[in-house]
């Protein structure tokens, strides 16, 4: 969930009224929001570098709020005041309109095909007459960020640029040129830089190197130039230094190029309508029609929530107008949660559906609950291992080959331990001793759960096998209580111990297991499982130290 | 039992005095060590009351092996003033003795020797006075002889400084005669014994007394584990309210029934390298059904059913490519669309529990794998009233009855509501648990009734 820090105080101002921490607290859970902190410059400084270098920081109390990840419009305080107003009906929701310049004609940015092949598409749009303060320009910036991160995907879907109009003149360009032939002097920066030597530049810049890979091995890469060819920017790296925004900024030109259009619309809507509220000019919307029960009362909570609505006299059917800042809302039933939240989530009644239904146990999962209570009453104890382990521990470590084992591999392990799904409940459990080496002798321990084996005929190329695994690990071997188990084990399948109609064990060679110390297990006729002593090497891989012997069957043949 | 002899020589000493004796006046009489008599004194607690024994402990000084060593040989400042001659000693010969570094201070500090610095051949000491009295040595003497109390508080702490003197506690036992005093010992039997039924000889022996106050033989019990009995209980809870358990035995699945199928946006964050496991081998799933997948790709593309859609390019190759399940609501998707095929709806409650997986780094709140415990019921006409009140009585049958629900988002479920229980520990409100009602991009495309909806709600096994 996307986080924005607001000023506490500055958002009070905006609302009309000061609440206590608690109060608020509770307006957002209504809202569908979560203060998450409340905290200052000066502690998250204390935190992250020590005090030391916290003194002088400011102490203003910042509220940390954590906003639904798909409502754009609520980043910053301009949106969060607006959406909080008028759910307490403080405030009407707005109308954007889109109007035309007092004297001219509207401003022009133009295309080229250059662009398709790194960033096709791009959107504009101008505030007129705005008014900034610091604080509305460090919310300015702020927002661009926060979209920057979020719907923008971290720059790579769409990239925000905001100009002082005044500095420029129209019609714009936006076209993509190889990197040498882009010469200018971007933000914050002394000299004019080719792209090339920018690229090379903010190789060290801790926040504008992430940015690089977007373009950096295309053949061309994007720019937009004025009139006159200044360059406003070079997205999505940087701003040129000529256009940028200050204080003093009248009339903003705001461009957003992006990978996909429909995305880049609902930026550029957010930025514009998130700010108009500071020029005298409202902007764009868009009406959709839905229809529903309850037409009055359902049209005043969605106004509460920014949705304004009306009932249209054809039946039921109210009519809802969505505002560009809604880019969440795209069905009926989004709406329809809007209308609940405003009622209250809590104010509704609570009922109970009439499905009446017969539940039914999953069959496999039915006897693995069964066995394990009896196997637990045996004496052994129930293990959990992850089903995910490195590849040495399902082959290496029990003396088999990883390309015999037909396991499912990960592409993208955070670590070693999550290279593969395990395809053998052993490993687990001999790791399961070998940190419990402290506890008495002798150590008992099963589990019952599922490996994971490739399958041809799923469709996913994969599919769980349930396996029943047991370990005894003691001074001796002790196969004769392994092979107890198994017995009752059988005893408790009903399974009697026969040739050909019941089960039987006959001896393996099996790398795994020390050798003349190994069996097969058959259940009418088909290989089960193995039990047996474990290989010295084995014990030794798994860093255990006395003799160990294990049993592991499939379980579902049982069923 | 300890020596025999011992025991016996203590008790008649214990016969004779009226009030007691100090087992180290005992040990020191007798010249045996005093453990010997603690060993005797253990002995005799252990068959019953004959005697009843109070510990006590006295504080002692004793001689350190230093101050040992000062009291054979004489203190180091006595040494080196022993040691100089009348015509003085060079200093640098003086520091080569074992006792001539302290020695020297504190010689210089009494004024029993003197530095000659301009000496030629260097530093010369010299004695200042005729002789001295070692008077370390005479108190060390002393205690040694055991007349500590000659000497005042402060002379002792000042020879325990300087780690000649120690002070050490010895624990003794004043021994008095107990309620069943006797000086000869029966031996007591621990247990009845098969022959002792048989003679009936049992009538005339003593028995050693049990010690209640110890723990019994734990019995050689295996165990479940925890995290499973809890499963089961969850598991006990669904099957008592109706719910049919889904079959979930499927870890890998393929994006598209993990995430497109849920209406989940192919560029949703979730759908990460960061976040979701994917697999290298096998890579990409090979069978979907045709039919529906078309409906998935239009409603995610351009809209539908009722909605506008994502808007963006929804690509096949995506929804192939396999992962480690981020949510068991993948199975959930499988199960609404089997029950979409069938000829006639019918209203379902399905539930299940069992491992996901996100790739993140393991911390002391975060692990790779756990347990998501996920309920659906689908009818006709299901309302958010009714998504609480089910909730309300799953929860309260975990013993939890205050509940709150509070406005949230999942790409899949609108409304979508957190809930909230009271925690009366912390006092205050904690997540319990995530729940909605099902979009109908999700349920229309698989071709369930406009009417029906979904309900579904989620926890994790591990909170």
């Amino acid at each position: 969930m996307p986080t924005v820090g607001v000023k506490r105080d500055l958002l009070f101002k905006a609302l009309g009224r000061t609440y206590t921490d608690e109060e608020f607290d509770e307006l957002c859970f209504e809202f569908g929001l979560e203060l998450d902190e409340i905290t200052s410059e000066k502690e998250i400084i204390s935190r992250e570098q020590g005090d030391s270098k916290a003194s002088g920081a400011s102490d203003i109390i910042l509220y940390k709020i954590d906003v639904p990840a798909n409502r754009y419009d609520l980043l910053c305080l301009e949106g969060l005041v607006r959406g909080l107003q008028v759910f307490k009906n403080k405030l009407e929701a707005p109308r954007y309109r889109r109007v035309s310049p007092i004297s001219g004609e509207p401003q022009k940015l133009i295309i080229t095909k250059a662009t398709a092949a790194v960033r096709p598409h791009a959107v504009a749009a101008v505030l007129r007459n705005i008014t900034f303060t610091q604080e509305r320009y460090d919310s300015f910036i702020e927002l661009q960020e926060k979209l920057h991160q979020n719907i923008c995907r971290k720059r790579s879907l769409v990239a925000i640029g905001t100009h002082d109009l005044d500095t420029i003149s129209g019609p714009f360009t936006y076209t993509a040129k190889p990197p040498g032939d882009i010469c200018f002097k971007p933000l914050n920066q002394t000299k004019e830089y080719t792209a090339t030597q920018l690229m090379s530049l903010y190789k060290t810049d801790s926040h504008l190197r992430h940015y690089l890979h977007i373009i950096e091995d295309k053949p061309v890469y994007p720019v937009i130039y004025d009139s006159n060819g200044i360059v406003l920017s070079m997205p999505p790296i940087i701003n040129g230094d000529h256009s940028k925004i200050s204080l003093k900024t009248k009339n903003v030109f705001i461009e957003c190029t992006a990978t996909d259009v429909t995305k880049a619309k609902i930026v550029l809507d957010m930025m514009v309508t998130m700010f108009s509220e500071y020029c005298s000019q409202p902007f764009t919307l868009t009406i959709t029609g839905i229809s529903c029960q309850h037409f009055k009362k359902i049209a005043q909570l969605l106004t509460r929530m920014c949705l304004r609505s009306q009932a249209t006299g054809v039946g039921d059917e109210i009519e809802v107008e969505i505002p560009p800042t809604r880019s969440d809302v795209i069905h009926a039933c989004d709406i329809m949660e809007d209308a609940a939240i405003a009622y209250g989530f809590n104010n509704i009644t609570r009922t109970t559906p009439r499905t009446y239904t017969v539940a039914n146990q999953f069959p496999l999962n039915k006897l693995t609950e069964l066995l394990r209570q009896d196997l637990a009453a045996a004496g052994f104890t129930e293990a959990l291992n992850f089903a995910l382990c490195s590849q040495e521990d399902i082959a290496d470590k029990l003396g088999k080959k990883i390309s015999e084992t037909k396991a499912a591999h990960i592409s993208n392990p955070k670590t070693a331990e999550f290279q593969v799904a395990r395809t053998t409940l052993l490993p687990g459990l001999l790791k399961t001793i070998a940190a419990n080496r402290k506890m008495p002798l002798p150590l008992k321990l099963f589990e019952i759960s599922d490996v994971v084996l490739k399958d041809e005929t799923k469709d996913v190329g994969a599919s769980n096998s349930r396996r029943f695994c047991a370990v005894y690990y003691n001074k001796s071997p002790g196969f004769e209580v392994i092979h107890g188990l198994l017995d009752r084990t059988m005893q408790l399948l009903e399974v009697q111990p026969a040739c050909g109609e019941g089960y039987h064990i006959q001896a393996a060679d099996d790398s795994t297991f020390f050798p003349g110390r190994c069996a097969e297990i058959f259940v009418r006729g088909k290989s089960v499982g193995r039990l047996g002593v474990l290989h010295p090497d084995v014990i030794n891989r798994f860093e255990l130290t006395m003799p160990c012997s294990a049993l592991e069957m499939d379980i579902e043949p049982f069923l | 039992m300890a020596d025999a002899g011992v025991v016996e020589t203590l008790l008649r000493r214990i016969e004779k005095v009226d009030d007691g004796v100090d087992s180290l006046e005992v040990a020191n009489s007798l010249g045996v060590d005093h453990q010997v008599i603690v060993g005797a004194v253990k002995s005799l607690q252990s068959v019953g009351d004959v005697i009843s024994a109070e510990l006590r402990s006295s504080k002692h000084w004793e001689l350190t092996e230093e101050g040992m060593e000062i009291a054979e040989n004489g203190s180091h400042e006595a040494r080196v003033f022993s040691s100089i001659p009348l015509e003085g000693l060079a200093q640098s010969e003086l520091m080569k003795l074992s006792f001539g570094k302290i020695g020297f201070s504190k010689a210089m500090s009494s004024k029993w020797i003197r530095v000659d610095k301009t000496h030629e051949g260097g530093p010369r000491i010299f004695r200042t006075v005729e002789s001295i009295e070692d008077q370390v040595r005479e108190k060390l003497l002393l205690v040694q002889k055991g007349n500590t109390s000659q000497l005042e508080e402060k002379e002792k702490n000042e020879l325990k400084k300087r780690k000649l003197l120690s002070e050490v506690t010895v624990k003794t036992y004043w021994i008095t005669k107990g309620n069943s005093f006797s000086t000869t010992i029966t031996k007591q039997e621990t247990e009845l014994t098969p022959e002792m039924i048989a003679t009936g000889n049992w009538k005339e022996k003593k028995f050693k007394p049990y010690n209640f106050e110890a723990m019994g033989v734990a019995p050689d019990s295996g165990h479940l584990h925890p995290l499973m009995k809890v499963r089961t209980q969850f598991r006990q809870i669904f099957l008592e309210m109706g719910f049919t358990e889904m079959p979930t035995n499927n870890f890998i699945e393929s994006s598209f029934w993990n995430f497109d199928s849920l209406f989940q946006p192919q560029q949703h964050p979730a759908r990460d390298q960061h976040d979701t496991f994917f697999l290298s081998d096998p890579a990409l799933a090979h069978e979907f059904p045709q039919d529906y997948l078309e409906r998935v790709k239009k409603v995610h593309s351009e809209g539908g059913f009722g909605s506008q859609g994502y808007k963006y390019d929804w690509k096949i190759e995506e929804a192939q490519k396999n992962i480690l399940r981020t949510h068991t609501t993948a199975v959930s998707a499988r199960m609404l669309y089997k029950l979409a095929q069938q000829e006639k709806f019918t209203p379902v409650k399905y539930f299940s529990i069992d491992r996901v997986f996100r790739n993140e780094t393991l911390d002391a709140t975060h692990l790779a794998e756990f347990h998501q415990i996920e309920g659906v019921v689908a009818d006709y006409g299901l309302t958010l009233g009714d998504l609480m009140g089910i909730l309300h009585q799953f929860f309260t049958k975990l013993g939890i009855t205050k509940l709150r629900f509070k406005p949230a988002y999942n790409p899949y479920t609108e409304p979508s509501m957190e809930v909230f229980s009271y925690h009366e520990g912390l006092k205050k409100w904690v997540e319990v648990g995530n729940s909605g009602v099902f979009r109908p991009e999700m349920l229309l495309p698989m071709g369930l009734p406009e009417d029906v909806s979904v309900i579904a709600w989620g926890l994790s096994l591990e909170r």
